[in-house]
């Protein structure tokens, strides 16, 4: 690729050609701030807050969409420059409530940094007009504020452009514009598949996860009340990263803290992983042995599930019948852990901590009981639970480790790895090859599922020589793309596994702020760790699994399984005033 | 359509504008008459628009030995006069009389009559564009042909698709939407941008407010855009273009949507034209009416299907526009243009105008002008001269005080530069601009503030709310304009101190957003109130740090007083007042309490004594 020169505040830096400034910039180490930028899609120059001066140019270019040229002298700091930047930044406060102390973004809002950085002490334009909109809490996962909304339009490009959902659009013109679902209806009427992909990339508190800490704290305050928890693969990766310190120690420490906070239990919602291999991976044989239907789809990401009933009806047939492993581990609690401990499963309460908002929304779908009750009762996000530490003024750091309770706590290194893409594909590969052939494969043989490109292949031969297809997909787009070959018939595919969120589960959207693909590798990164360095490392070699089918569940698919594990779902309108006319 | 040596023709001119100074009634009116005395005797057509909206409904008339006569305003009152002159042999109507159709200098029959080009309001004019408008039947293609129509294509068909760059990039044709960017060139980009499919888009989105050369173009010569549009398709390599008109223009698309039908009958559009391999297919697509649309990408996204919101640029168009195809897009008036030079060759074209900006510009002259219309002008032609010798000066003779030129975006003049010359680069030193040719005449009564804020109350609301300087700085500076001409009394201490406040940010927000903006929209939406701080700033100066409108014309800064040398006491006014202002006892002069006045003026106008006063 040919390579153009240009200087950056006066350092030449030679770029790829069709870079932007900016990428110049970054490369010359040059930081401009930047509101509505994503890495990776097609720059809408929106906020400007990213203008420099370009000699020679009339007006200042903004950076994030002005392709670099061979020769161009960029200056990003000149007192011109950071005087539009003031102004940009007053008019965005000028039109944003004041009340940040009680705001859930307060001191992690990129618009507070960014106002901070530019030294603003006082709001310029005061008592102006204020665009008004009632906040949206009608989603049991993300709570919509329009007044906070600075219309950078990211979530709008990540809800249609990356996850191929478009739920919330531009409306209104000038002054006038917010970002709404359509008719302005309430997010949860729409096809919003609660992934919380625009939550995660908000700048500011217009969009946030809801918050069910105060319900937690609730429960541990209730003497009555047996309240345990089970926490996703993910989490442990992102506090990995937050702390500063390896997976395992991570999840060490996540075990010990989460028992300071008062819970009765401490699961792993990778034990659950792990169980979902089980009846998933029988259910794959089944069904590749009795003729279909194929392929079978899994169903893990509650993202996913939502978006395959509103635009993928037909199909709904091809998904597994398995719950999630956060509804699993909940009916198991409720039931199997409820009956070995003889405590009433009326007075259990579970909660799970997620990478995820999506779940939020799972844990309250009306599939999701037993004879136990609700699978689970309350879910919180990565961020909420860092939240609950920074209530405890917990220094996570000199936390001691500890271990995941009995019975429902041990996991092998296929149910860590679930969080990454790829990773429940990886770990069925591992048992369905077991399954087959008696013997177990190398733990790494099929690690051509991992990484980051957002289709990939696989291919398992069977021993009777045939070989079974699968596909791995993560981001709903990404998915919408194959799902339109798969609904026509056009693949030949035997198992897809699709995750809702680029980068699967690490790179959910209640994950602490900042994702971008690199750090959800990172994170990844975490899991294929802590997977490596297990020594269990197949789910159907997990002694608890293997207790729990004995003293409970018998078999796979058993009638008890299917009562406990499995459930059915139903097509959804893709729009919502069909719903209200079908009632 | 061939009438006989002997049949009258009765030409109205029914152009939107005209059909709204009551055309249409006219236009009944004889055929009416026609249908009562003589049917075969008598033929009745429609034209476009000849831009002199003071004198509109225009009735021509072709009598056989006679050059053909224009005449308005006629009206209801006035039409039987006319009919009588056509039909009965009576009299001329000198008093309406417009002017005769002759060459100067021909001999003809009617010699007291005036011929019309050499009329105030046609003399100084240059009707290159405009040149079919108000003369032919816009829906006969055998009109257009006749007047020369359709030579230009064929003369480009002869030519290769370069030689047809060149000539445009030779005639120095420049765009007349407003940036001026010359057309040739962005022809050439298009042209040399690779692609199989590649798109010809003509912008008849016009949106500024009293700008109406584009419809009336397009309902009064709807061929020249077709064939304007062909030769450019020709040039870059199209073979789909779009019109993207506003649907506010139903006779427009009419017009348009006929003529598209009989050129492709004719062969002038769709498969083979001109029987070359040539092939070009030419849709309208009606937009919603946002101003914003008439920017090039939020065009390129209405035709879509998505929001009209402009994007990023580079990629311009010519690289990748519509569909992600090459796509050129240019406006009516810039089209309209094409076929002449074509026809008549580069060198003809560069004959008017200024070295710079060669050809003619049609001006929507408007405001407090004595002749108002559609005027065009060759370029270079200084502003007193367009607004004094075709306008003929301000109304009633009052004061001249500014011209705003160039629409929303534009910017207002003074008398110390009435000699401006109108082109691109000269208007632009001046610090208005070209625009789409909206020229709005303002006089001695009227408020530069209250202008300022009525085009930025337009584009704040036409803002598409994309981009934060925009979106946000124009309704931050309209909320500072909106402080300035509020009463006092309404206003707490605190609000009197950030009005201030504000005033004291306006103009750096305003150069920001010149500066930040992301499309033409928002980069000029500052202008007026940028032009009239410089032009004007003793005006401002009143209103902030006196709270008095000098033109009288903010109300809310008024003050309503009792003279008591006038007043008789006699309580009329206190009885008239709405908010019990007025305090006095009877026979004795009367006091109006300012604080609670709310400026409506009733008072004023009951008194029988004249007793009350504005300062």
């Amino acid at each position: 690729m040919s390579k153009i020169n240009v200087t950056v505040n006066g350092r030449p830096v030679a770029v790829d050609a069709g870079s932007t400034i900016l990428d110049a910039a970054n490369k010359a180490q040059v930081r401009i701030p930047t509101l509505c930028h994503i890495e990776g899609l097609e720059p809408t120059g929106s906020c400007r807050v990213c203008s420099v001066e370009v000699e020679g140019r009339k007006t200042l270019v903004p950076s994030c969409a002005e392709p670099a040229t061979d020769g161009m002298k960029i200056r990003t700091n000149t007192p011109r420059v950071l005087l539009a930047r003031k102004q940009m930044i007053q008019l965005m406060l000028a039109n944003h409530p004041d009340d940040c102390l009680y705001c859930m973004r307060a001191g992690d809002c990129d618009l507070q940094q960014m106002a901070e950085d530019a030294g603003i002490r006082e709001r310029a334009w005061r008592r102006g007009e204020h665009r008004s909109h009632p906040v949206d809490r009608s989603s049991p996962s993300v709570v919509r504020d329009p007044e906070k909304c600075i219309l950078c339009g990211k979530c709008v490009r990540v809800c249609d452009e990356v996850q191929g959902v478009a739920a919330i659009d531009h409306a209104g013109r000038g002054f006038d514009s917010f970002v709404l679902p359509a008719f302005d209806d309430e997010l949860a009427s729409t096809t919003c598949v609660n992934c919380g992909q625009c939550v995660a990339i908000c700048p500011t508190g217009a969009l946030v996860e809801r918050s069910d800490l105060s319900r937690v704290w609730r429960y541990l305050a209730d003497d009555a009340l047996v309240t345990v928890v089970q926490t996703a693969p993910a989490v442990r990766a992102a506090l990995a990263h937050v702390y500063g310190m390896s997976g395992g120690d991570a999840e060490a420490r996540m075990v010990t803290a989460l028992r300071e906070m008062g819970f009765a239990q401490v699961f792993d919602t990778q034990y659950a992983a792990d169980l979902t291999i089980m009846e998933e991976g029988t259910e794959l044989l089944h069904r590749i042995q009795e003729g279909g239907p194929l392929p079978l789809i899994t169903s893990c990401s509650p993202g996913w599930i939502k978006f395959a009933e509103h635009f993928y009806p037909d199909s709904l047939e091809k998904l597994s019948t398995c719950k999630s492993p956060q509804q699993m581990l909940g009916a198991m609690v409720k039931n199997y852990w409820a009956e070995q401990m003889d405590v009433p499963a009326e007075n259990i309460r579970v909660v799970a901590v997620m990478p995820c908002t999506a779940k939020k929304f799972e844990a309250e779908r009306p599939e999701m009981e037993t004879e136990g009750g609700r699978d689970v009762d309350a879910v919180i996000t990565t961020r909420e639970l860092i939240r609950a530490f920074g209530e405890m003024s917990m220094d996570f750091e000199v936390l001691e480790p500890g271990e995941f309770d009995r019975f429902l706590g041990a996991s092998s290194g296929a149910g860590a790895i679930f969080g990454a893409t790829g990773g429940v594909a990886e770990a069925a590969l591992r048992t369905v090859f077991y399954l087959l052939t008696g013997e177990n494969p190398g733990p790494e043989d099929f690690e051509a599922v991992r990484g980051l490109e957002g289709v990939k292949e696989i291919e398992l031969t069977l021993p009777d020589g045939a070989v079974v297809r699968g596909a791995v997909i993560h981001g709903l787009g990404n998915a919408r793309r194959v799902m339109d070959r798969v609904a026509s018939g056009e693949t030949d595919y035997a198992f897809i596994e699709i995750m809702a969120c680029p980068g699967g589960c690490v790179g959910g959207g209640g994950q602490p702020y900042g994702a971008d693909l690199q750090r959800t590798a990172e994170l990844a990164g975490e899991l294929y760790e802590i997977d490596e360095k297990r020594v269990l490392r197949f789910s159907h070699e997990n002694p608890e699994i293997q207790k729990a089918y004995e003293d409970y569940l018998e078999s796979p698919l058993s009638d008890r399984s299917h009562a406990l594990l499995h459930t059915q779902y139903r097509g959804r309108s893709q729009f919502s005033a069909e719903d209200e006319a079908s009632e | 359509m061939n009438p006989t040596k002997d049949t009258i023709t009765i030409i109205v001119g029914t152009g939107t504008c005209g059909m709204a100074a009551g055309a249409n009634k006219i236009h009944d009116y004889f055929a009416d008459k026609i249908g009562e005395a003589a049917p075969d005797a008598f033929q009745l057509k429609r034209t476009g628009c000849l831009g002199y909206c003071t004198v509109e409904p225009i009735v021509d008339v072709e009598i056989p030995g006679w050059p053909r006569v224009s005449f308005g305003p006629v009206t209801l009152d006035n039409a039987e006069r006319l009919w009588d002159m056509v039909a009965e042999g009576g009299e001329l109507p000198t008093e309406f009389v417009l002017g005769t159709h002759s060459d100067p200098g021909e001999v003809i029959e009617l010699r007291d009559v005036p011929v019309l080009w050499e009329t105030p309001f046609f003399r100084h004019q240059k009707r290159l564009v405009l040149k079919n408008s108000g003369i032919i039947d816009p829906e006969s293609l055998q009109e257009y042909l006749t007047a020369g129509g359709y030579r230009g294509l064929a003369r480009a068909l002869e030519m290769s698709p370069a030689e047809v760059v060149e000539e445009v990039k030779t005639s120095g044709l420049r765009g007349r939407g407003g940036a001026g960017f010359p057309t040739g060139l962005k022809w050439q980009f298009a042209h040399d941008a690779p692609g199989d499919q590649k798109y010809i888009i003509c912008n008849a989105d016009e949106g500024d407010p009293g700008a109406f050369m584009d419809r009336s173009i397009l309902e009064g010569d709807p061929h020249a855009v077709i064939e304007g549009l062909a030769i450019a398709a020709y040039a870059i390599g199209a073979d789909k273009g779009y019109v993207y008109c506003r649907a506010e223009y139903p006779l427009a698309i009419r017009r348009l949507t006929d003529a598209i039908a009989q050129a492709e009958e004719a062969g002038y559009l769709g498969n083979g034209i001109c029987g070359t391999d040539f092939s070009f297919e030419l849709l309208i697509k009606k937009g919603a009416g946002a101003f914003v649309c008439g920017e090039e990408t939020a065009l390129i996204a209405s035709i879509e299907g998505k929001r009209g919101m402009p994007r990023p640029r580079p990629p311009y168009p010519a690289q990748s526009g519509l569909w992600g195809k090459p796509t050129n897009i240019n406006n009516v008036e810039t089209v309209a243009n094409v076929p002449f030079i074509l026809a008549d060759g580069a060198e003809a074209f560069r004959r008017y105008g200024t070295e710079n900006s060669p050809g003619t510009k049609v001006f929507a002259l408007a405001g407090k002008v004595k002749r108002s219309g559609l005027v065009e002008a060759p370029m270079g032609m200084p502003l007193r001269d367009i607004i004094f010798d075709i306008g003929g000066g301000v109304q009633d003779d009052k004061a001249f005080k500014a011209v705003q030129i160039g629409g929303p975006s534009g910017g207002c003049l003074p008398e110390h530069l009435l000699d401006t010359r109108v082109d691109y680069d000269s208007l632009v030193e001046a610090g208005a601009m070209m625009g789409s040719g909206g020229m709005v005449v303002m006089d001695e009564d009227t408020c530069m503030v209250d202008v300022a804020k009525f085009f930025l109350d337009f584009t704040a609301s036409e803002s598409c709310g994309k981009c934060l300087p925009c979106r946000e700085g124009c309704a931050r500076l309209k909320e500072t304009l909106n402080g300035i001409v509020r009463a006092h009394r309404d206003e707490s201490p605190e609000e009197s101190l950030l009005r201030f406040q504000a005033v004291t940010m306006m103009e750096d927000l305003a150069k920001v957003i010149q500066d930040t903006a992301a499309c033409g929209l928002g980069q000029t939406a500052p202008n007026p109130i940028l032009s009239t701080l410089e032009y004007f700033q003793d005006e401002y100066n009143a209103h902030v740090f006196e709270r008095r409108c000098p033109s009288g014309v903010c109300t809310a800064l008024l003050e309503y007083y009792i003279d008591p040398e006038l007043c008789t006491g006699c309580g009329l006014c206190v009885r008239r007042c709405p908010d019990d202002a007025i305090i006095g006892e009877k026979r004795h002069a009367h006091y109006i309490a300012t604080e609670k006045c709310i400026n409506c003026g009733t008072c004023r106008q009951f008194c029988p004594f004249g007793a009350i006063k504005v300062r």
